[in-house]
Order: C-alpha cells, then sequence, then structure tokens
C-alpha cells in the first residue's frame, strides 16, 4: 500500500502505517487525517507531536497507559484521560495517533 | 499500581542472560516485558551473566544495520517496573562496574513523583534470594 | 595454509573460542564477531587466556560489533587489532581458508 501527497507515494504496510518512519513530514498526518474523516486541529497535534518525542527518545510507541499518564504531566492533568485521548482519536489513541505521527504500531496492540 | 483487592497479584520475574544484537533473546524478552507491563503485576528484571551487556553505555548500531533498542530501557519507569537487579559477579568476571551501565529510574508516584533509581546491584546470594521468592519466572 | 578463524559466541556462553584456541595452529588468525567480541575485552576472566593465546595467534576483532554493544576498541587486550567489514574481507583474500566456530 502506499499514500499519496504532493504528487509523491510514501509505502505503508496493510493498515496504513507508513514503512519509513524517516519519510514522515506534518502534511502526510494531514492527509491521513482527511482520508478517515476528521481533519487534524491542534490539540491532535500535540500528542501527535508528543508521541514523535517519545518515539525519539526511546525508540518505542508507548502503549495507552503510559502515554495517559505523560500527556497528563506534560499538556496537563484534563488532557491526561482516556475519554479526552479518545474523543480525539477515536480509533485508539495509540494506534491512531501512531500511524498519523509515522510511527509503528505500538508493541502489545493487535 | 492500582490493584482491585480480589485481583491476585503475582511476582513475575525476567531473567535476561544473553548479550544483545547476537542473538535475538535481549530485544524479545524486553517486548514481552512491555507487553506484559499491562497486566499489572509485581513485575522485576534480573540482568545477570552476558545480559549485563544489555545495558551498557552509548550502543550504535548504525554499522551492523540493526536498530539499537538500548535507549528503551529507559522507558521502563514510565511503564511501572522499578525492579531492576544486576548481579554483581556478573560484572565483576566481565571487567565491567555500574558506570559502564545506563542509569535507569522511575518516578515515584507516592512521593511527589521524585525520581529514583530502578537498579539494584545485588551479590549471587542476594540474587537467589530473590529468585526464590518469585512464582514465575521468565528465562531469556 | 594460513587459516582464518571466526569465532561469533561469548566466551561466558559456549566453548567455541576454548576450541579454537585449543586447535588452531601457529600462524593463524582468529576473528572474533557478533557475541565473540566480547572475548576481545580487557579485563575479564578470559582477558589472561586471550593474551597468552596470542604469542601463537593473531587476533582481531570485528569493531561494528564492538560498537553496538557499547564496547570501547580503547578497551580491547593489547594486540587485539580493530577491523571494519573491509577489513573482514581483506583477512579473508590473506587467508587460503576460513574456519567458523559456531
Amino acid at each position: 500500500m502506499a499514500i499519496e501527497v504532493d504528487g509523491q507515494s510514501y509505502e505503508t504496510d496493510e493498515e496504513g502505517y507508513l514503512a519509513d518512519l524517516n519519510q514522515w513530514r506534518p502534511e502526510l498526518a494531514t492527509a491521513m487525517a482527511i482520508a478517515d474523516g476528521a481533519p487534524l486541529e491542534e490539540h491532535h497535534w500535540e500528542v501527535i507531536n508528543f508521541l514523535r518525542e517519545y518515539y525519539e527518545e526511546y525508540q518505542i510507541a508507548p502503549a495507552v497507559r503510559v502515554l495517559t499518564k505523560a500527556i497528563g504531566k506534560k499538556l496537563g492533568k484534563d488532557k491526561g484521560n482516556s475519554k479526552y485521548l479518545y474523543e480525539l482519536f477515536p480509533y485508539g489513541p495509540a494506534k491512531q495517533a501512531c500511524k498519523y505521527a509515522g510511527l509503528p504500531k505500538p508493541t502489545g496492540c493487535v | 499500581m492500582d490493584n482491585d483487592d480480589d485481583q491476585v497479584v503475582k511476582k513475575f520475574m525476567y531473567m535476561n542472560r544473553k548479550a544483545p544484537y547476537g542473538t535475538i533473546y535481549a530485544l524479545e524478552s524486553l517486548e514481552v516485558v512491555l507487553i506484559a507491563a499491562a497486566f499489572d503485576q509485581d513485575v522485576s528484571l534480573v540482568f545477570a551473566d552476558d545480559g549485563v551487556y544489555q545495558l551498557t553505555n552509548s550502543q550504535s548500531t548504525d554499522d551492523i544495520g540493526m536498530k539499537n533498542f538500548s535507549p528503551t530501557y529507559s522507558a521502563l519507569g514510565d511503564y511501572d517496573i522499578k525492579k531492576i537487579y544486576i548481579e554483581k559477579e556478573s560484572l565483576d568476571e566481565r571487567g565491567l562496574t555500574l558506570e559502564d551501565l545506563q542509569a535507569l529510574t522511575y518516578e515515584d508516584e507516592d512521593d511527589d513523583w521524585a525520581e529514583k533509581d530502578s537498579i539494584h546491584l545485588v551479590s549471587r546470594e542476594e540474587l537467589a534470594e530473590v529468585i526464590d521468592q518469585q512464582d514465575v519466572v521468565f528465562s531469556f | 595454509m594460513s587459516m582464518l578463524h571466526t569465532v561469533n559466541k561469548s566466551p561466558f556462553e559456549r566453548n567455541a573460542l576454548e576450541s579454537c584456541i585449543r586447535l588452531a595452529k601457529a600462524g593463524s588468525s582468529v576473528l572474533l564477531m557478533e557475541d565473540g567480541v566480547i572475548a576481545a575485552m580487557q579485563g575479564t576472566k578470559y582477558s589472561q587466556s586471550m593474551a597468552e593465546a596470542m604469542a601463537n595467534i593473531s587476533f582481531y576483532v570485528l569493531g561494528p560489533d564492538l560498537k553496538a554493544r557499547g564496547l570501547s576498541e580503547g578497551n580491547v587486550v593489547e594486540g587485539v587489532k580493530v577491523v571494519d567489514y573491509n577489513g573482514f574481507v581483506d583477512l579473508t583474500v590473506a587467508h587460503d581458508s576460513v574456519q567458523s566456530w559456531l
């Protein structure tokens, strides 16, 4: 599979996760979100950027529980709960946000 | 750790005894640990024998074309894994000290998120004691 | 006839290096690679037997495998030469045959 952005093609796996995370650009996240029918807003970007920083440091995409706790610490208690994160990413904060962030599927997610 | 009163918490230990990269054991163990962390059990990790090489500082895998997974160990604290035992004799036999290994910490929820050391340097005798107290030991 | 022996197992895990040293003829070479690079380090309980074997055998260690395991080239047993993949190829060419100790 592949995703087309600005006339360029990016390889993805069968679930739409980017094959090479070094190819990631913000425009890719935007395109993926539009394809899913829910364009990204600032609150989405906070989480996407957080995930990219987390991956950069630890080389893994965090589990939902870890993401929730860390988001709460970084962005405030009102955002550090699964209700908030599921509202932003209804397909699952870890799975969907990781996809937009160009990261592999979180370890342990089926 | 939040546990319901009626939930049985078991002591799970992951025993890491192999150097990284030469075999798949070290990475497999790490992945299993991260997945199993979701089950809120009493988890500890041991690094003994060549397993101590998994935690060496400044690993750089660019030239062997493999992913460097050593930064992931510092995420263990986020996964509520706070007990990491390193056998002192294994370090000694290899001419290593704790200085050669990365520091691993966790933030203590019950102590205003104070950063605390996860690593416990233990003697062979002390380690045998800890192993004896486990419900399950996974060997990698 | 000169032979290049390669050892890819840690001396703490297997006796491949021990057997290799015991059976390698004087004048041959040993390349330590993958987990075998652990034997090249100073201060291990095998450093002494490495130093003794070096009287008759030339030792090499693959640098990329040292770096991957966070082991410093500056800490290898004196006399062990660090080579990269090109050096590995050169060693292969320079010897009549290659023997892998698994």
